[in-house]
């Protein structure tokens, strides 16, 4: 009987052996082979040591998209979990039609990003787009969100905060209905302010959304790539090169794999000490 | 009174907001239709409108071919996903074999592994198979799915094991228990992986992008995003909306129909972090 159980559960679980080894496990090894070598994937790869390293802690590009990167999380992060948590808040207040408000904001987030980014690249326009139309008629200068290396990032980090806010509404919501209604009556019954309800009951009983939210929202700023390539190309002035955009950059219009490897590498290094120094600051035990 | 008052505001704003969400979506499909050179403008009604949009654009690019090739891919990789990662899933939750602990925390450590790292790898995999430009490189990687193992092990833990010991007295393999009693036990689960899974293939445009050049295997984003970036659109706005809308509207159609099932599928996503 044990012997057919071992049997059952090595033959159910083989196709992720092998998915794990080929798509897994030999990318990991091969991408820590490729970050030592020069290779233009064809021909035969050659040694260079340390070298890939040592050109990208002098490349400015890189650095330029780490940069462009903080820009857009430094924008993206606060505006997505505020905006977010105030929507989840609004509609978990009794308000009538809920599920309809709920679906308007999670529309953008079902639709592909191409089609998102085509549709926004339209609307960025300086001299054309609806937006700059709309701030005439409140007698505001035309913005060049997309045209201007200071303003293409932060735009770029509202279209993405536009077209993701429904997911992180929907998990708030989910979290704020979570909560026991009765710790709210004991706080009334205790006198309690509105204000004081929400940083006393509510902030600490979503922490966990709070922390989904953060990370998702930054691994979304570290995997930037078709918003960027569509609307900006990477510039104006390399203002919206973003980390993925310059790895594709290396890997297909330069055919350096080795760099582009290490730049994979660098980055997922960079991606994973943000997240475990976000969870050390942001997570609390229950 | 006071509370009607601020119910009343909430509402208008809240209506405000979720134009806010809608109302380009109402401009990109009206831009559609409108003559060129009243794309621009603020109202989505044109002085007149035609189909011209669409046929120029389906002139210039095999849009058709594209349609076909995502609904291949998204197709056979979502029933892919669904029945290996539920067979993983199932081994995981209910046998008792070896190795079986270390199986599963490779799978948690997989999930916290960003893609950055093996995109380059992956995509030289791609090339020794031979598999550029074919549907294998878009589909043979995302066969199976961490994120629905672990889901499925979940769900699959919560079964009644007295199920399992009737099934396997009345003498079913443990294939025949997986797709005979737990998959029709487990619908919410395989709605979940399948929204989320046929989404995320439907929508994605940066693997594409690397193990495609040919035209005729492109799936719609890429296909769409080259056309709006590329020389093609000639600036044409109409032109490239029309792409943006063909690609959108059979997710938007589904999304509308099955509404609840995507929220909560997506909401359960998010949460399992």
């Amino acid at each position: 009987m044990v012997s057919r159980e071992q049997r059952a559960g090595h033959l159910l679980v083989a196709p992720y052996y092998i998915f794990f080894a080929l798509f897994v496990a030999y990318p990991l090894i091969f991408s820590f082979v490729l970050v030592f070598h020069r290779w233009s994937i064809v021909g035969p790869l050659e040694w260079v040591g340390l070298s890939n390293f040592i050109e990208l802690g002098g490349d400015p590009l890189f650095w330029k998209s780490i940069g462009n990167t903080l820009i857009f999380l430094i924008i993206h992060v606060p505006l997505q979990v505020s905006f977010a948590l105030v929507l989840a808040a609004i509609l978990n207040s009794k308000i009538p039609a809920q599920g309809v408000f709920r679906a308007a904001f999670f529309l953008p987030v079902v639709v592909s990003g191409v089609a998102v980014t085509i549709l926004w690249k339209q609307m960025f326009s300086t001299n054309l787009g609806i937006l700059n139309q709309l701030l005439y008629e409140f007698g505001i200068d035309p913005v060049p969100w997309v045209t201007d290396p200071s303003w293409a990032m932060p735009s770029i980090a509202m279209m993405a905060t536009w077209k993701n806010i429904g997911l992180y509404v929907v998990l708030f919501l989910a979290g704020l209905q979570g909560i026991p209604r009765h710790l709210y009556e004991a706080a009334d019954i205790d006198g309690a302010s509105t204000v004081q309800k929400f940083f006393h009951i509510t902030i600490p009983a979503i922490n966990p959304v709070f922390v989904v939210v953060l990370i998702l929202s930054t691994l979304g700023g570290f995997s930037l790539f078709i918003e960027p390539y569509v609307i900006t190309g990477g510039g104006p002035m390399n203002s919206t090169l973003s980390g993925v955009l310059y790895i594709y950059r290396q890997a297909f219009s330069f055919f350096r794999m080795g760099y582009a490897a290490t730049i994979g590498f660098a980055l997922a290094f960079i991606v994973m000490t943000v997240v475990i120094i976000q969870r050390r600051f942001v997570e609390r035990e229950v | 009174m006071k509370g009607k008052i601020k119910k009343l505001f909430l509402l208008s704003l809240l209506t405000v907001l979720a134009l806010m969400f809608i109302y380009p979506f109402f401009w990109m499909i009206g831009g559609t239709l409108k003559p060129e050179i009243e794309v621009m403008n603020f109202s989505p009604f044109g002085s007149s409108w035609s189909l011209d949009s669409y046929r120029i654009m389906l002139g210039k690019i095999p849009l058709f071919r594209a349609l076909f090739n995502s609904i291949i891919v998204s197709l056979i990789s979502t029933v892919s996903v669904l029945v290996l990662s539920s067979m993983t899933g199932y081994a995981l939750a209910r046998l008792r074999f070896r190795g079986r602990s270390v199986i599963f925390n490779i799978i948690l450590f997989t999930m916290v592994l960003p893609f950055q790292l093996t995109l380059i790898p992956l995509y030289v995999l791609m090339v020794k198979f031979g598999w550029v430009d074919t549907y294998a490189a878009l589909i043979v990687p995302y066969t199976i799915s961490a994120f629905a193992i672990l889901l499925f092990r979940q769900f699959f833990m919560q079964v009644p094991h007295d199920l399992i010991d009737a099934a396997r007295i009345d003498g079913l393999s443990e294939l025949g228990i997986l797709f005979r009693i737990f998959w029709p036990l487990s619908k919410p689960a395989l709605i979940t992986v399948g929204i989320i899974h046929y989404m995320g293939i439907w929508n994605e445009a940066l693997w594409p992008m690397i193990v495609v050049r040919k035209l005729s295997m492109m799936t719609m984003p890429q296909m769409v995003a080259l056309y709006a970036v590329g020389g093609q659109a000639e600036s044409q706005v109409g032109t490239q909306l029309a792409a943006a809308t063909l690609m959108s509207l059979p997710i938007i159609i589904i999304y509308l129909v099955l509404q609840r099932h995507f929220i909560a599928s997506m909401a359960s996503s998010g949460l399992k972090g």
